[in-house]
């Protein structure tokens, strides 16, 4: 393997480790407030990418609008989720939020065939995206390929510091631990669970507006492996931890490209790569890779 | 003169448990008024109604703020709400946010508030009335030890500026000595203004510390009056401070 075939399967590795980890930040943030698993989070960011579709191929807006629009949409359906299908289950037993989640994956895979159709469909990659850079040594790079990556870290070091520097994210990490204790306090506890829903939906649009541009194309299962692998990521990194899920996101992501790169006989079984990872992770650390120890309440 | 707090039959229901019932009491500004009772007689459940944090059904519950001295019911509305009229619970069992530093913790308590220079000011208050918590400032609060934690819930309840302060059990698990203390500090706070409804098992203790008292046996009132009557009460002494 010469040093041009290393680099660009770092690269892909890279990106696509990001792109998992930015789905995976939303299944996290969500767990860690409410204990439920959104499935319908790998549907948001299939919804992006469709928006983004409409935005740019059918409408013909121009990209940058065409994002804006997608992400905005994208987390005005994240936020409808919430409101329709799990606030109204707020109190009731995990399971039923839960089963509710299951509904909504099916409902919006199943809504978006009825609308879009079950066609593939092709997107139009810009071509400023697609023309290949030149470095020493006879690397040569795509810049989508560095852009997502840096599109990622860059949007989940935001998120960090809202989490960690401002008053809504303080909120946001006490109702992880006691959503009681919060409310006395004069949070409006359901204003902060939306805006995890919003920030993790907004998220996931970016992701799959990205992933749209990767393998140019869009349909609606597109998804369902993404969503699974990312909340892989989300648990092998430590469910609750944004770092975690982003650090999840990135060994998934090099597994899968490197299992590939060094044993190309074995390409059939990437997934198997991935799930065994899963497993072996949870037999060593059961709370995952940053996850923490659940304390007692004394 | 219209009581700060007025409460009229109160009942919480728990499913099939009727765990208080026809609770009528008031609180007036300025007092320490006391709700002692042994472990179940729904002193918890009163103050949580009180708060919006359980559903409880009652005649009347309205709280006069002394901002602005309009006369609300409080009854049906959300925790947060209770907050922003000028009312905080430093509860049962503390719940402190145990990954939070104590600073986290304290500046939590002041959510609703936006005044930044106000907000420093009163966690240096709080550092001032429990000096433990200035020197671990940066710990997390799962590091504390119980007294520790509780002078924590303390301070973040004091941390909003509320006008009546409900403590839940302060002197619970702690040591004597300790005991002592967070009493001393209760009717330091109320010395400064503010109005104290606190909930005790240390009926000895709370009885000494209260301007006036209600005795809560299996969900009902059973006797009120000032602390010292009660302190002098047969029956109380019988019953609470081990005859």
């Amino acid at each position: 393997m010469n040093l041009n075939i290393f680099v660009q399967h770092f690269i892909n590795a890279l990106s696509l480790g990001s792109l998992y980890g930015l789905v995976a930040v939303g299944y996290t943030m969500v767990y860690g407030i409410l204990r439920l698993i959104n499935f319908a989070h790998g549907d948001i960011f299939m919804l992006g990418a469709y928006f983004v579709y409409f935005a740019t191929i059918v409408y013909k807006l121009n990209w940058f609008i065409g994002v804006v629009i997608a992400i905005i949409l994208t987390t005005i359906c994240g936020l409808l989720v919430d409101r329709i299908a799990y606030k109204p289950l707020r109190e009731a037993p995990r399971i039923s939020a839960l089963i509710s989640a299951i509904g909504v994956s099916f409902f919006i895979e199943n809504f978006a065939v009825v609308v879009f159709t079950g066609m593939p469909r092709p997107v139009v990659q810009p071509p400023i995206l697609m023309k290949p850079i030149e470095l020493s040594g006879g690397v040569r790079l795509i810049p989508l390929g560095i852009l997502v990556p840096v599109v990622s870290f860059v949007l989940v070091g935001a998120l960090l510091w809202l989490l960690y520097c401002t008053k809504p994210g303080l909120a946001m990490r006490a109702i992880s631990f006691d959503i009681e204790a919060t409310r006395m306090m004069g949070v409006s506890v359901n204003r902060i669970i939306a805006l995890a829903f919003g920030l993790g939906s907004a998220l996931a649009a970016v992701a799959g507006i990205m992933w749209a541009l990767r393998y140019p194309r869009v349909e609606p299962f597109m998804g369902m492996t993404p969503g699974i692998k990312a909340f892989i990521a989300a648990v092998c990194g430590g469910i609750g931890s944004v770092p975690g899920a982003m650090i999840g996101g990135l060994i998934l992501g090099f597994v899968e490209i490197m299992s590939v790169a060094f044993f190309p006989t074995l390409s059939g079984y990437k997934d198997a790569f991935a799930f065994l990872l899963l497993i072996m992770i949870l037999l060593f650390r059961p709370t995952g890779l940053l996850g923490e120890k659940l304390e007692d309440k004394i | 003169m219209e009581a700060m707090l007025k409460i009229e039959k109160l009942n919480v229901n728990y499913g099939a448990i009727h765990a208080v019932r026809d609770v009528s009491l008031s609180i007036n500004k300025g007092e320490i008024v006391t709700l002692i009772g042994a472990n179940g007689a729904g002193k918890s459940s009163v103050i949580r109604a009180i708060m919006g944090l359980v559903k409880g059904k009652a005649e009347e519950m309205t709280y006069t703020s002394p901002r602005d001295g309009r006369a609300v019911s409080i009854q049906g509305r959300p925790a947060e709400d209770h907050v922003k009229l000028g009312i905080s619970l430093s509860p049962e069992g503390r719940r402190i946010l145990p990954q939070l530093t104590v600073e986290e913790n304290l500046a939590l308590g002041a959510y609703i508030r936006d005044d930044k220079q106000g907000i420093a000011e009163d966690m240096e208050y709080v550092y001032s009335l429990f000096p433990r918590l200035k020197e671990r400032h940066r710990q997390k609060g799962s590091t504390l030890s119980g007294g520790e934690q509780q002078m924590l819930a303390v301070g973040r309840a004091l941390m909003s500026r509320p006008d009546l302060l409900m403590l839940d059990e302060p002197s619970l698990g702690l040591a004597p000595i300790l005991v002592d203390e967070v009493f001393g500090i209760i009717r330091e706070i109320n010395a400064q203004g503010r109005t104290i409804l606190l909930v005790e098992q240390n009926a000895f203790a709370a009885l000494k510390a209260a301007h006036r008292a209600y005795v809560l046996e299996v969900g009902a009132i059973s006797l009120s009056g000032t602390g010292q009557e009660l302190l002098n009460d047969p029956k109380v002494r019988a019953a609470y401070l081990g005859g």
